[in-house]
């Protein structure tokens, strides 16, 4: 009998067509409690770094170079004060096959699937990690099929995520494109559940463990060319990803005293569910709007548990403006002679302003670079921009910025200014959600909660007692 | 005129704004849900508008209105973007125009 594919009945399926499409059954990590056990989850990989490693070098993965921004230091020594002024580094993730990081998430989901059996993969994504199953899937061949959330009710698509789209086709897979709005969910699922295809989740465990190799490189290359390890690590943060699993492989590598940053785009004041205002932003991802929601409630996701818990790993979280990472972006083609981003651009933003508060000799590393496009560029996004009545002008983006309304290109370098968000506002508002979702009394949590809740944001006894009011 | 095995693309409202229930904006409330896909058109011939089948990249059989016959991308670089030209010169003149 042919299954209702109706709105109702496919989320009323959900659970189970997840289980089918993951391979794994989640229902084993949970304690029946607020805690589940998160290492657990990582261990079902069943993949040491080696394995992975040599699962990415078979389809162009990993091992990309690690390249010194020297003259963006040295615009960076400017502004700071003398003796201040940290080297720059940045790991150039655009060499990794479809030209981004995600291809070591895609390389490991990929292959577990076809190791599993199944004849195909499925991604929901508007950004590179699309064209990095794409073409994982190409190399391994598995039938792809990617859904993204593409247009306004207009049909006017951002640039950056139709070029994305592209992209997905040239490396053979179907996109599914779909207007604003979470119910994008509801056709993943169906399309899903009739092709029978591995959920390649952004958010699974074998996604995140192809990151760790990126953090394990970074400490490598990092001790190798500079004699000692990061004294800090920017990272572009949306789902969470990137900083979960470079801290990780930074973690795995041995380093102790490696401060973790995670670096978002202000939005705040946009809504992302709003069809009027999607095309009223010109990055598509990296930004608060993604990021806040995701860091909150890490299991915000597609599946039961995401991998992703950005604040176990985040020693500070820090915004960037539009008109700041436009204007980084811009300098990195300039001034070093390479053209990336500029969505992954985000985190370097912010590294130009992280470093000025750094002595000189420290080492700031950049975890990643983006492949640059047609529509994933700043000049057709500054021009989709103005199409669409943003103001763009030179000024102070920490005084003038409006997202949605303006972008504001800092005036000289020495206006880009990350702004420092309140994570422990953050860490509080996790904790209470995750109490919350789980329908337990904060007095009813279990010692094994508490340290769950310890570990989840990185802080301590007295820290989670005082979010909770226990005495 | 699309024929048989011509690429096409089209198009298909998935949810009418009615009956969208999950938790949005009043804009997007009012908006129906849309998709896009392509593929090779099944139906003997179809002109633009019509109801049609085509078989995706990943061999699904899916149905819509026929909306394009030979789909491509037009996306670009973008127009000239002015302020660009004025950060050049501003890096520059801070790096390499000597000390001010």
């Amino acid at each position: 009998m042919a299954l209702a594919k109706d709105y109702d009945s496919v989320m009323g399926r959900a659970n189970d067509i997840m289980k089918t499409a993951l391979g794994l059954d989640y229902q084993e990590f949970e304690s029946g409690s607020v805690a589940f056990d998160y290492e657990a989850l990582m261990n079902a990989t069943n993949y040491t770094l080696d394995e992975i490693t040599k699962i990415q070098s078979r389809t162009g993965v990993g091992n990309t170079p690690l390249l010194e921004l020297r003259n963006l230091t040295e615009l960076a020594r400017k502004y700071a004060k003398p003796g201040y002024g940290a080297r720059i580094f940045a790991k150039d993730e655009a060499a990794n096959a479809s030209g981004s990081f995600k291809a070591r998430r895609a390389a490991c989901a990929v292959a577990h699937a076809k190791k599993l059996g199944y004849k195909g993969v499925m991604a929901a994504t508007s950004g590179n990690y699309g064209a990095a199953v794409a073409s994982q899937a190409a190399m391994q061949g598995l039938e792809c099929i990617i859904v993204q959330e593409c247009y306004d009710s207009r049909g006017v698509g951002q640039p950056e995520i139709v070029e994305k789209a592209r992209a997905c086709e040239a490396y053979g897979a179907e996109v599914v494109q779909l207007t604003v709005g979470p119910e994008l969910f509801y056709s993943f699922l169906s399309i899903m559940e009739d092709t029978g295809y591995f959920n390649a989740s952004l958010y699974s465990p074998f996604g995140i463990a192809g990151i760790e190799t990126l953090g394990y490189e970074i400490a490598m290359q990092c001790r190798e060319f500079v004699g000692k390890d990061p004294d800090m690590v920017v990272c572009t943060t949306a789902g969470g990803g990137m900083i979960t699993g470079t801290a990780r492989g930074i973690m795995k590598a041995g380093c102790a005293n490696t401060q973790m940053v995670a670096a978002a785009i202000d939005l705040t004041g946009l809504h992302m569910a709003s069809d009027s205002q999607f095309n009223r932003k010109s990055c598509t991802t990296g930004h608060t709007g993604f990021a806040v929601p995701h860091t909150t409630d890490p299991d915000l996701s597609d599946v039961p548990r995401a991998a992703t818990r950005t604040l176990r790993y985040t020693d500070r979280y820090v915004t960037i403006t539009q008109g700041e990472v436009m204007y980084m972006t811009e300098a990195l083609a300039n001034l070093e002679g390479i053209e990336r981003g500029p969505a992954g651009n985000t985190a370097l933003a912010a590294a130009f302003s992280l470093a000025q508060e750094l002595p000189e000799d420290a080492v700031l590393v950049v975890s990643e670079t983006e492949y640059t496009g047609a529509g994933k560029h700043i000049q057709p996004q500054l021009t989709f921009a103005r199409e669409n009545g943003i103001e763009i002008k030179f000024g102070d983006p920490a005084k003038e910025d409006k997202p949605g309304e303006n972008i504001i290109l800092p005036k000289n370098p020495g206006y880009i200014k990350h702004q420092e968000a309140d994570i422990n506002r953050f860490r509080q508002s996790m904790i209470k959600k995750a109490c919350k979702k789980s329908g337990v009394d904060p007095k009813d949590l279990t010692a094994e909660d508490m340290r769950f809740l310890i570990e989840e944001t990185k802080t301590n006894e007295e820290f989670v007692k005082r979010t909770l009011e226990l005495k | 005129m699309a024929k048989r095995g011509d690429w096409v693309r089209i198009h298909s409202i998935v949810l009418k704004a009615a009956e969208r229930t999950a938790r949005l904006p009043e804009d997007t409330q009012k908006c129906d849900l849309q998709q896009w896909t392509k593929g090779f058109l099944q139906d003997e011939s179809a002109n633009i508008g019509e109801k049609v089948t085509v078989k995706t990249a990943a061999n699904r059989m899916v149905k819509g209105t026929l909306i394009e016959e030979g789909p491509y991308y037009t996306h670009s670089y973008g127009k000239f973007v002015p302020e660009f030209i004025e950060i050049d010169r501003q890096l520059r003149e801070i790096m390499f125009g000597g000390d001010k």
